[in-house]
């Protein structure tokens, strides 16, 4: 079976600073959770920001496939219609556009892409109830405007909402556990754990040991200085839990 | 060709409303139709005001506020206090009437109407005939001068609503006309007022009698066509005791290298418990990117809340045009009269906007609303100015306003000039503004979630107009989103 992200060599850095990834390497198969934990400032949310191509990046070095296709070589939004889904450490405000209106705006994007028909209001609405269901949630933010007032929690839980919604082959949690409480934590997890699934591939960025606890990873790897200095199974974790990150990021 | 149909427009929902807009193609309108006009000489003076005059055939008394008009232009300047920078106009070298030649002998039905202006108006969209039916909209379109239909005349009339071009008002219902003509906007009220009260060739005429509310939304298309000329229409609209009427104005102009005027006069006059809204999609042509060509739009626009209890309300998207200069205003006479100004104006490449209102409280217990949106994009520059005036005998006035401005990119200005007069110690006046710019982060969210940047910017100026896009009838609620689409083509990299 085809992996759904092969990442080899992958150099970058600040558009015109500081390189911050220097030498990633990490295949991800379908229906895997990978975890990508490490110190502040090792590089991790920049690994997803460039995985999903947001602006302010250059990549020096190094190669992605997605489902064998060059994954670098496509404009952002390309790469969201393609299945790359990235939840943001810090989701974004729109005022005065509805969150279902947006949300199904990026759906019909995707589904055009893919050459599917759109979904009218009706059968969206159908879809939306069938996730919240899912879920678990309710559907008090689908009236408001995108985040506009949203809560820290709110806010994460829209996030996997609108991952449910579309589906992606390859998730890009980054630090999806920031900021919420024990509550939270458990609702935006159970979410997490209900959209794992054989054809889709997670890859989770965190600071913490917690949210593992919720969401059991495949493999977790260590993130330190740009590159990733260890990698192990589960209960890695709990491992790395005790010992820290210190020692290995003076072997880095 | 054709996008702005009103017929063909499902009833949607508000957040359906962003579905239809399209990408960006330009500025579609830039079509010519070649039709034979018959056309005053260049030049202004009392000889063209008469050609004009007689050419229409109107009573002398008309003629005799038309001279009244043009002697006090000959002695006014230009404004020169508003925000933009304008050539110094010639006004000798513009022509002050064109007709379409094959239109001589008005036409009687749509049948008579020329088959090349019908083609013009189904480019436009504009509902006619059975396309009107369909979307119970009565249409006047004006063409350069002359009202060239109106549809669904007969319907209003078993109401006793009158609804047809100006020169046909000044011919059936003269009375009405010389009552209220120049109420509101008197002839020297300003430059370009008394400019277009010395040479308006056409354009509509409402009346809604007293207790009659107007079935249907009431439409006129603009256009420009002739190179080189001017328009100058007349729009007179009243609603008497007790009636209510909603009206929707459309524009565009064919796209030429010349600058072209155009200074309208706008009169609303609400008696007592009437209510009018008035709504207005600008889209005349904005020139290029260069800054060559587009409409000079200096246009007057004033409602008197004659009656207690009465209320006008102007809502604006305005997309075009050069310059435009504008401030739909409202004259609150009436206790408990309400006005209100809802506005979106974009400025893109070289286009330079000066827009805004007036509310003058002079009753007592009298509100006003203003909430206006200004986007700049490129190097548009867009002011608002706005006046909330509240005389000394308006006890319990009250006036809300809101002012955002939405910048995309280094190069385009933004500027908020409110005026506040306040003679009375109990009145209530706010103002709020805020200055924000697209940012990055939203944009990159929305592509993240598959949109394309078009589509990003689109659905993010649209969340900022909403609040005025939701005071446009629902048919205009549309052709005004995909307008905005297109208004700001070429602004995102």
């Amino acid at each position: 079976m085809v992996n759904i992200l092969e990442v080899r060599g992958l150099r970058a850095r600040i558009t015109g600073g500081r390189e911050v990834l220097k030498g990633i390497d990490l295949t991800v198969a379908p229906g895997e959770v990978h975890a990508i934990m490490g110190p502040n400032g090792a590089g991790k949310s920049t690994l997803s920001s460039v995985l999903a191509g947001k602006p302010g990046y250059e990549v020096t070095a190094g190669s992605v496939l997605y489902k064998d296709v060059d994954l670098l070589s496509m404009p952002p939004d390309e790469r969201a219609r393609e299945g790359v889904f990235l939840a943001f450490q810090y989701p974004v405000e729109i005022p005065g556009v509805n969150n279902t209106y947006f949300l199904r705006a990026a759906l019909n994007a995707g589904r055009r892409q893919r050459g599917q028909p759109e979904l009218d209001a009706q059968q969206f609405l159908k879809a939306v109830k069938e996730k919240l269901k899912l879920l678990d949630i309710g559907d008090d933010l689908l009236r408001r405007a995108v985040n506009v007032g949203f809560s820290g929690g709110e806010k994460k839980r829209n996030e996997i909402f609108q991952m449910a919604m579309l589906e992606p082959n390859l998730a890009l949690l980054d630090e999806t556990d920031s900021g919420l409480d024990i509550d939270a934590l458990r609702t935006v997890s159970d979410g997490v754990n209900r959209l794992r699934d054989p054809g889709r591939a997670i890859v989770m960025v965190t600071h913490y040991q917690r949210l593992l606890d919720y969401v059991v990873p495949d493999h977790v790897h260590v993130l330190a200085d740009g590159r990733i200095v260890a990698s192990g199974d589960k209960y890695f974790a709990a491992e790395l839990e005790r010992t820290g990150y210190a020692h290995l990021c003076d072997a880095a | 060709m054709s996008d702005v149909t009103i017929a063909e427009r499902p009833a949607a929902g508000p957040d359906d409303i962003l579905d239809s807009i399209v990408q960006a193609e330009g500025y579609k309108y830039g079509f010519f139709t070649e039709i034979e006009a018959e056309e005053a000489p260049p030049g202004l003076n009392e000889d063209i005001v008469r050609f004009i005059s007689a050419k229409k055939g109107e009573p002398a008394w008309l003629l005799e506020w038309r001279l009244r008009a043009f002697r006090r232009w000959q002695t006014m300047d230009p404004p020169d206090w508003a925000k933009l920078n304008i050539a110094p106009i010639d006004y000798q070298a513009a022509s002050y009437y064109s007709a379409p030649k094959s239109l001589k002998d008005a036409p009687k039905s749509l049948d008579e109407v020329d088959p090349e202006l019908l083609k013009t108006y189904e480019k436009l969209g504009i509902p006619l005939g059975e396309r009107a039916a369909l979307a119970g909209v009565a249409v006047d379109a004006v063409f350069d001068s002359v009202s060239v239909a109106t549809t669904y005349k007969d319907k209003l009339g078993e109401l006793g609503i009158i609804f047809c071009s100006f020169g046909e008002a000044v011919r059936e219902h003269p009375d009405l006309v010389r009552r209220y003509l120049g109420s509101v906007v008197p002839v020297a009220d300003n430059f370009f007022a008394a400019l277009n009260s010395a040479v308006f060739s056409d354009g509509s005429f409402v009346y809604v009698p007293p207790g009659v509310r107007c079935p249907m939304e009431l439409s006129t298309y603009f256009r420009i066509n002739a190179a080189k000329t001017g328009q100058f229409e007349r729009t007179l609209l009243i609603a008497d005791k007790g009636a209510y009427v909603s009206y929707l104005e459309g524009c565009t102009a064919p796209q030429r290298d010349e600058n072209q005027l155009h200074a309208a006069v706008v009169e609303l006059i609400a008696l007592e418990d009437a209510e009018i809204k008035y709504a207005t999609v600008q889209n005349w042509y904005p020139g290029d990117a260069e800054g060559r060509g587009g409409i000079y739009n200096f246009v007057t626009k004033r409602g008197a809340c004659r009656g207690h209890r009465a209320k006008i309300s102007w809502a604006q998207v305005e997309t075009g045009s050069a310059i435009t200069w504008k401030y739909p205003s409202c004259l609150l006479e009436g206790d408990h009269s309400v006005g209100a100004f809802y506005s979106v104006a974009i400025t893109n490449n070289r286009q330079q906007a000066d827009t805004g209102t007036k509310m003058i409280h002079i009753g007592r217990n009298t509100s006003s609303t203003v909430i206006s949106k200004g986007i700049s994009a490129g190097r548009g520059q867009n002011t608002y100015r706005g006046q909330v005036k509240v005389l000394s005998a308006a006890d319990g006035a009250r006036n809300y306003t809101q002012c955002d401005s939405l910048l995309i990119g280094k190069s385009c200005g933004a500027h908020t000039v409110p005026y506040i007069d306040v003679r009375h110690p109990g009145a209530k006046v706010e103002h709020e503004a805020t200055t924000s710019k697209i940012s990055d982060e939203q944009m990159f969210y929305c592509q993240q979630r598959g949109l394309t940047a078009e589509d990003a910017l689109s659905l993010i100026v649209n969340g900022f107009c909403k609040e005025v896009l939701n005071e446009l009838p629902m048919e205009f609620a549309v052709e005004a989103q995909k307008l905005l689409a297109v208004s700001l083509e070429g602004s995102v990299g």
